[in-house]
């Protein structure tokens, strides 16, 4: 064998722009495929919850149109991973009509695959029941069904399995649901019967755009080039170059292990990996090995809504307000807990947060302080929205008011930037499930649709 | 005595999952990425120190010659983007790593 299978890798993120110059140069070689991942738990629960995306219409139609435009003439496979953010129904949906809007505008037609990743409460539930369902890490509570009850969106990452499945249907594009980041990628080698191991560790670099490159970033394009037994990527914009060091310090990125990585039904060994330069800016990697476990486990995601948001943020310059902020933020939580006995305690909560002071790391602060500003933000979490709003206007105004020992300025304690002040920001979610289910076949349903001209 | 800060070329915090924090220290140089692996100060009782943290809450302390680096994942208190979570993304919670002195 012979062969080699080019991927395209658009950007890191569907909808977080590229230089088409950059596509354009992918698109005079031979592409076996273009992928391109939308998802990412980075941004927090609130995607997966509100079910929204964290891109723009505008831009993921922007980023789409190239792709499509290019890659639906040539016959070139279009896979998108972990549609619309956070790959569950409403996502997919959304992907949906968008790229069925560029298809109609520009009279394109295409058979499209639409591989959902959705999960019903009672099939956790029952998976739950029969000790099915494990935590991811230590610090992960065990999942109740109460828990599981109250968690309104329910994913799990797919394998390449479902979309080989969608390319042997000859699917012109495949919108999946979540998707194992590097699943999308690995598909396309497999489905030319390239090694698995290779397939996915490029797909782990690719997934990320060009941010295996230097200068690094997730905005523009990156080849990825399987062979027989090694795989190379190379950037496709003169602006930016793979070096061993930058693609073997991906291999790095995000995961919690440096070498080895665990997909649904895989789990990659990258320690023996050569990084070597074969020619300028191109990367060349052997030795990534592949095993399969014998439990074949697919990771969960849920979020579930645990309260309403309304905050403020105020700037603070007086000298002697600064000298004693916490514990005058700590005298104004009490007062206006005191203004409420009607109002059960345990129903809300006023938290600080003071930029330039320990905004970030909070309690793990060692620094001492030494500005003469800070940003002090300051929120109520509450039970519902409307006791958001209450508490914290009663903070604002009780913050803002407080007369603390030796002060001067006695107009006012807080610069707020805006009016109005009091910012509400609806619903607050955690990550309720994030748990392993094991499983025995492909859990996933494809769904083939025609894309209209 | 030489900061991390000053040897490493890469030094950057992440979250691996909503539940982890990842801390990677990558270097250009295997000299610098020597210098540092056989000077002990990369261990798990530093990053505890450090993060004010129980042994148990870190979770992998690997160094990846290949790489030239070194990962750290610890526990988060707080999972990503819920209540009381100060960074979502989990990308600033490098700092602290960047004062330890190398000899």
């Amino acid at each position: 064998m012979n062969k080699e299978i080019r991927i395209l890798s658009p950007c890191g993120i569907l909808g977080y722009g590229y230089p088409a110059s950059s596509f354009l140069r992918g698109m005079e070689e031979e592409i076996h495929g273009i992928v391109v991942d939308a998802g990412s738990t980075d941004a927090g629960p609130h995607k997966l919850g509100a079910g929204v995306s964290i891109v723009s219409r505008r831009a993921t139609k922007k980023d789409l149109e190239i792709i499509l435009k290019n890659g639906v003439p040539r016959n070139i496979p279009i896979i998108i991973g972990s549609a619309g953010g956070a790959g569950a129904r409403p996502h997919v949906e959304w992907t949906l009509d968008i790229v069925n809007e560029i298809l109609a505008e520009n009279g394109l037609q295409a058979k499209i695959a639409v591989i959902w990743a959705d999960f019903t409460q009672e099939e956790i539930i029952e998976a739950n029941n029969q000790g099915k369902i494990k935590p991811l890490s230590a610090n992960i509570p065990s999942l109740s069904n109460e828990m599981i009850q109250e968690t309104g969106s329910i994913v799990a990452q797919m394998g390449h399995e479902p979309i080989l499945e969608a390319l042997h249907n000859d699917s012109d594009i495949i919108i999946c649901g979540r998707a194992y980041d590097p699943s999308p990628f690995a598909a396309i080698g497999i489905y030319h019967g390239m090694d698995e191991a290779l397939s996915y560790h490029l797909g782990k670099i690719l997934e990320c755009g060009a941010l295996c490159a230097v200068p690094g970033t997730t905005k523009d394009c990156i080849l990825g080039t399987i062979k027989e037994d090694s795989f190379t990527v190379k950037s496709l914009n003169p602006a930016r170059k793979c070096t061993p060091m930058t693609v073997a310090a991906h291999t790095f990125y995000e995961k919690e292990h440096p070498y080895l990585l665990h997909g649904p039904g895989i789990e990659l060994d990258l320690s023996q990996c050569e990084f070597t330069e074969i020619e300028d800016g191109v990367v060349q990697v052997t030795k990534s090995k592949l095993t399969k476990p014998e439990q074949m486990f697919i990771k969960l995601e849920g979020a579930r809504r645990v309260a309403y948001r309304t905050f403020v943020i105020a700037g603070v310059r007086d000298p002697i307000l600064l000298e004693n902020i916490e514990e005058i933020q700590q005298a104004v939580k009490e007062q206006v807990t005191e203004y409420y006995p009607e109002i059960d305690t345990e129903d809300y909560e006023i938290h600080f947060y003071n930029y330039g002071m320990n905004a970030v790391l909070g309690e793990m602060e060692t620094e001492p302080f030494r500005g003469h500003e800070i940003g002090a933000l300051f929120e109520v979490i509450a039970k519902t929205q409307e006791l958001a709003n209450t508490i914290c206007a009663t903070v604002r105004s009780t913050f803002l008011h407080y007369g603390y020992d030796k002060r001067k300025s006695t107009a006012g304690n807080l610069a707020f930037p805006f009016a109005p002040s009091d910012i509400e920001f609806g619903a607050v979610y955690e990550f309720s499930i994030y748990h392993l289910m094991e499983i025995t076949e492909n859990p996933f349903r494809i769904e083939y649709v025609q894309g209209e001209m | 005595m030489t900061s991390l800060f000053e040897l490493a070329k890469v030094l950057r915090s992440k979250n691996s999952g909503p539940f982890e924090l990842t801390l990677d220290i990558l270097f250009d140089s295997k000299e610098n990425y020597d210098r540092v692996k056989y000077s002990g100060k990369i261990s798990v009782e530093t990053i505890c120190k450090l993060y004010n943290i129980t042994e148990d809450q870190v979770h992998h302390l690997v160094f990846f010659d290949q790489a030239l680096g070194v990962k750290i994942t610890i526990a988060r208190k707080t999972s990503s983007g819920t209540v009381g979570d100060r960074d979502v993304y989990g990308a600033q919670q490098h700092a602290p790593l960047m004062k330890i002195m190398i000899e």
